[in-house]
């Protein structure tokens, strides 16, 4: 039996198509798989949660731990430090705003709206915990170092100030800050 | 195969019958060593067979350094110190293949700014050329995944920059860095992949080699003069060409020897001098080294990612008229890319019809500031973030860009150029007394 002189669909037009179709699915299925093994893997993604023991740090000074594969800075700011953060008019900075994962994302980056606060020091700005890694291209930038008296960027050249945001250089937003809080007066949990 | 007209293979005895009628290989190993090439070709033809060299000296190599290596966060530091002092020759071979990631370098360099001088890149040649702009980005792929193996800061840092530039992607940037590292940061997982692409990429780095071979086969080479091989008969090519074997293999063999001497010399008594001592310290993904710089062959390009900050006036316009999606960072990042893709699109771009730059008086001034341009960009690359290099690398960053999308689409219009000959030997026979079989130098070309 010949189709050749149907003008319309033939029985040899659909196998063609349901074949192509078909064929383009097992390929994409195939190849899945194939991607999707290189997506972090389960031990990688059960890393959560640490805690830290914060009692030892001293007001001006700073301690780096590794969580997620990351450097997270965790520094006791002085007095000055904080004065220094507070003097700045916020809507003059390149990011305005706080990057902070604990509060809403659209809040501005104040001095405050950047501290974690101590149990039983509501209001105090002593502690800053952020992530120490460049917004620009994933450098650590290094403490009491750049023009702002915070932290600098050795890579390209990025300044931080004192509540760790941006102030110069390529890096396009403020180093965020994880979800962290204190367990007790000398425990921070972070994720 | 179409291309120049010449004798192909006849099979002899009656073995060669035998295999011929079955598989042809001979034949085809006869047609591609014996290709009529163009009798003019001068020094600069030789880096083919430099990197064809390189290619097989970095998979040799290579595979026998895996023997030794162990891909893990834990040992792979200690296992590059293993080789350097324990196996065998190991050192040797470690320093050849570091350094001959650089010769490799050297070479496709030179390559490619013959094929931007002598217009190789111009109708017929775009696949050939576009291949071989595909074989530059592997390359570089590879070479970046091969920095990361030795797990020494520069290793881990370098990783963390450029995979971060993916980050820098709008919308899907940040899963896109996350799949690629297969982690948060990089990692163990980071390297065991890098390794095996690292593995892997040489190998369609080679397959890609003979591509690229086929297609300029079919076209023929191009020559100093850009003037095309007759093909009207057998008889008339022959006036223009000599058989690739052997004139011209023993030819690329003496360069390949003068080349080796050198390299040979780098790897013998300075072989750390192209490296960073940086890179003797294990990863460490708490500290930053003071200084990141890329490989030397990486800086021109990593010179013109750092260009780009918020200040500059084409980065403010494009943020505003993306609404802020396209910012600094991935600004760079798009300049970087778009660097080589202008590259890439030089036969579409350039407008003259004369090939050859010896026959453009305009152009070689262009040309020789875009070759003073790579050196400048290669410096700045390698200087700290900060003035003057800031300006000049954005200076250096638009004249590269100004000389692929203004300068060769207008200098065809606006050029006058000098009169070409009209064919290869008659170029051939103002360069060489008649009868004394062309090895006597009449007059020596500039180039």
């Amino acid at each position: 039996m010949s189709h050749a002189d149907d003008p319309t669909g033939t029985r040899r037009d659909f196998l063609f198509y349901a074949t192509a179709g078909a064929g383009t699915v097992v390929a994409g299925a195939a190849v899945w798989p194939l991607v999707n093994q290189m997506n972090p893997t389960a031990d990688v993604q059960a890393l959560s949660s640490i805690r830290v023991d914060v009692g030892g740090v001293q007001p001006g000074t700073q301690l780096t731990v590794q969580w997620l594969g990351k450097p997270v800075f965790i520094r006791r700011r002085t007095a000055e430090e904080i004065e220094e953060a507070n003097a700045v008019d916020v809507s003059t900075l390149p990011d305005p705003l706080a990057r902070n994962a604990n509060i809403d994302g659209e809040a501005p980056a104040t001095d405050p709206n950047r501290a974690l606060a101590a149990p039983g020091a509501e209001g105090s700005e002593e502690w800053l915990v952020m992530m120490g890694v460049c917004t620009h291209l994933g450098c650590v930038p290094l403490g009491n170092a750049g023009d702002f008296d915070g932290w600098f960027c050795p890579c390209h050249g990025s300044h931080y100030d004192t509540a760790g945001r941006i102030r110069r250089g390529p890096a396009p937003e403020n180093l965020p800050i994880p979800v962290a809080e204190f367990a007790d007066e000398s425990t921070i949990v972070l994720g | 195969m179409a291309g120049i007209p010449h004798d192909h293979y006849t099979p002899k005895s009656g073995g060669e019958r035998w295999l011929h009628k079955r598989l042809p290989v001979v034949g085809l190993l006869y047609d591609t060593i014996m290709i009529p090439t163009p009798k003019n070709l001068n020094w600069m033809w030789i880096w083919g067979i430099v990197l064809t060299f390189t290619l097989v000296l970095q998979i040799v190599t290579g595979v026998v350094l895996v023997m030794h290596y162990i891909p893990s966060t834990e040992q792979a530091f200690a296992s590059v110190e293993h080789i350097m002092r324990d196996v065998n020759g190991g050192f040797m071979l470690r320093y050849m293949h570091a350094n001959g990631a650089s010769l490799f370098f050297v070479a496709v360099y030179a390559h490619i700014f013959r094929n931007l001088y002598y217009g190789s890149y111009k109708e017929p040649r775009e696949v050939t050329w576009i291949i071989g702009i595909l074989m530059y980005l592997l390359m570089m792929g590879t070479a970046f995944m091969g920095y990361v193996l030795p797990w020494g800061q520069m290793s881990f840092w370098g990783a963390t920059v450029i995979t971060g530039l993916f980050g820098a992607i709008p919308f899907v940037g940040e899963p896109l860095q996350t799949w690629l590292l297969g982690g948060p940061a990089v990692g163990g997982y980071t390297l065991t992949r890098f390794f095996s692409l690292h593995y892997l990429m040489p190998m369609i780095l080679a397959g890609l080699t003979m591509v690229h071979i086929w297609a300029f086969h079919t076209t023929g080479n191009n020559n100093p003069t850009g003037v095309e091989v007759r093909r009207t008969s057998k008889e008339d090519a022959r006036k223009d060409t000599l058989p690739f074997w052997p004139y011209f293999v023993i030819k690329d063999l003496f360069a390949l020897a003068v080349i080796l001497v050198v390299f040979f010399a780098i790897v013998g008594f300075m072989p750390n001098y192209l490296g960073h001592p940086d890179n003797y310290i294990e990863a460490n993904s708490l500290s930053t080294p003071a200084h990141i710089v890329p490989e030397w062959y990486f800086l021109p390009f990593y010179a013109i990612l750092r260009a780009f900050t918020g200040d500059v006036w084409v980065v403010q316009i494009a943020s505003f008229v993306t609404g802020g999606i396209v910012d600094a960072k991935f600004f760079g990042v798009l300049a970087m890319f778009g660097a080589i893709i202008v590259m890439a699109l030089a036969p579409w771009l350039d407008t003259s019809s004369v090939r050859s730059g010896r026959y453009r008086p305009m152009f070689k001034w262009w040309f020789a500031l875009l070759v003073v341009d790579f050196f400048v960009l290669m410096w700045v690359g390698a200087m700290p973030a900060e003035e003057p290099y800031a300006t000049i690398s954005l200076i250096a960053s638009a004249y590269w860009f100004g000389y692929f999308l203004v300068v060769l689409p207008l200098l065809g219009v606006f050029e006058k150029p000098l009169p070409q000959p009209g064919t290869i030997e008659e170029d051939y026979a103002t360069h060489y007394a008649p009868n004394t079989g062309g090895t006597t130098t009449v007059v020596n070309p500039a180039e």
